[in-house]
């Protein structure tokens, strides 16, 4: 029997998760033997293909790629999982949400006070992935299964939680796994 | 007098509130707005009991003799999550940053009850920083209206410092009126610099002391003390 698959993305993270993610250190060897990595920074595969057991979503939507991606996940893993705060709330990018775009703008490429831009102008090519007018929590765009809250989730949360989902159990997190920061 | 709480039998003294009897007998009620140097208000409802069939504030609700009280129930505890839950949406809590964390009691009441995310659209409501003041910062993202400064600052400083303004969703707190700390004859020693259970009201130069690990709800759920019946 083939192995269930597992893919994992940052969106509008800071691949923090991804890092706490490794922090599970030799226990990586065991996850293997139980799983294979679908799309995900670990194996650098880009598109997710084939039908996944569990998608671990870092960071939330702050551009139209995000949106994208975070999409194709859920059409393709059976169990969603937010992992980490800026995928469960926003995170620090969501810290932009109460000011207007425009200003943010100015301020990241006109007015800052490190700013160097000579020629004033601010990114708007066509490939560059549109923004959105705020930073938005993974499951306010698509059905999210589970949360796994956190900056980051803790190297033993996370294990504790894709090892419930491999053996078809809920997550249930003991008291000092469930943390916000 | 005796009374029940989830058909425990208490003994309580007259003029007790069902939470100070609750306490001395090692139950915990979850609150946010109550404190124990201050008098209770019934603000923020996170202490919803049933009292004889009706809903009731337990931190100030007086015990009377025969009371049936429910406290663990379903339903309570879904009424109290929704609560902590509309906290976490109409402010803007980044525990990831905030001082407070590891010592919020905000955040461990989401810790508490399991919550791993509220169930309601955020609301990112812009909010003001206050940092005015040489020795105490007000950082309105993350208060949560319970008016413990509002009190302290009246019945234990001796000043009034704090006032609760606007209504609804923009109610907030204010410092004599409109305008900043630095303005006021806030002073760094005022208990009322030591109430806030979030970190909306925080001192300079104290953040991040306590090691991770080390914190009041790194390992212990909120309510142990007294549900160790450490209290009285
Ligand atoms: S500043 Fe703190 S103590 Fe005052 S009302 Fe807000 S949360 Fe409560
Ligand atoms: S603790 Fe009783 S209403 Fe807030």
């Amino acid at each position: 029997m083939s192995k269930p698959k597992i893919a994992t993305t940052s969106l509008a993270g800071c691949f923090g998760c991804h890092m706490s993610l490794l922090d599970i250190d030799e226990r990586i060897l065991q996850l293997i033997e139980l799983i294979d990595f679908d799309k995900s920074p670990i194996d650098d595969i880009k598109k997710i293909e084939g039908r996944c057991a569990v998608g671990l979503i870092e960071g939330g939507c702050c551009n139209e790629e995000n949106v994208h991606v975070l999409q194709e996940f859920r059409e393709h893993c059976d169990v969603l999982v937010s992992l980490g705060d800026c995928a469960t709330m926003g995170g620090i990018p969501a810290m932009r949400n109460n000011i207007p775009l425009a200003e943010c703008f100015d301020e990241a490429y006109l007015t800052g006070i490190t700013v160097y831009n000579p020629s004033g102008q601010v990114p708007n090519d066509p490939d560059i992935p549109l923004i959105l007018d705020k930073v938005y929590p993974a499951h306010e765009v698509v059905k999210i299964d589970y949360f796994l809250p956190g900056c980051p989730p803790s190297a033993d949360a996370i294990w504790a939680a894709v090892t419930a989902l491999l053996s078809g159990k809920p997550i249930e997190l003991p008291y000092e796994l469930l943390k916000y920061d | 007098m005796k009374f029940t709480i989830d058909g425990q039998e208490i003994e309580a003294k007259p003029g007790q509130t069902i939470m100070e009897a609750a306490d001395a007998a090692g139950i915990y009620i979850p609150r946010l707005c109550a404190h124990s140097d201050l008098k209770p208000i019934g603000s923020c409802r996170v202490c919803t009991v049933i009292v004889d069939g009706r809903p009731q504030a337990a931190c100030v609700k007086p015990v009377a003799e025969g009371m049936v009280v429910e406290n663990e129930t379903p339903e309570l505890l879904e009424h109290r999550r929704n609560i902590i839950d509309m906290m976490f949406v109409e402010g803007n809590h980044f525990c990831m940053f905030c001082e407070r964390s590891g010592n919020c009691e905000l955040q461990a009441m989401a810790y508490r009850f399991g919550i791993t995310a509220p169930q309601y659209p955020f609301q990112f409501p812009p909010k003001e920083v206050d940092a005015s003041h040489p020795d105490v910062m007000l950082d309105h993202n993350r208060c949560i209206m319970c008016a413990r400064c509002v009190r302290a600052s009246q019945e234990l400083d001796g000043k009034n410092v704090f006032q609760s303004i606007g209504r609804g969703f923009d109610r907030k707190i204010g410092v004599n009126g409109e305008k900043v700390l630095a303005d006021t004859d806030m002073s760094v020693d005022d208990r009322s610099a030591d109430v806030c259970p979030v970190g909306c009201i925080i001192k300079k130069r104290t953040a991040f002391k306590t090691p991770i690990g080390q914190r009041l709800y790194d390992h212990q759920p909120i309510g142990s003390d007294i549900e160790e019946g450490g209290h009285e």
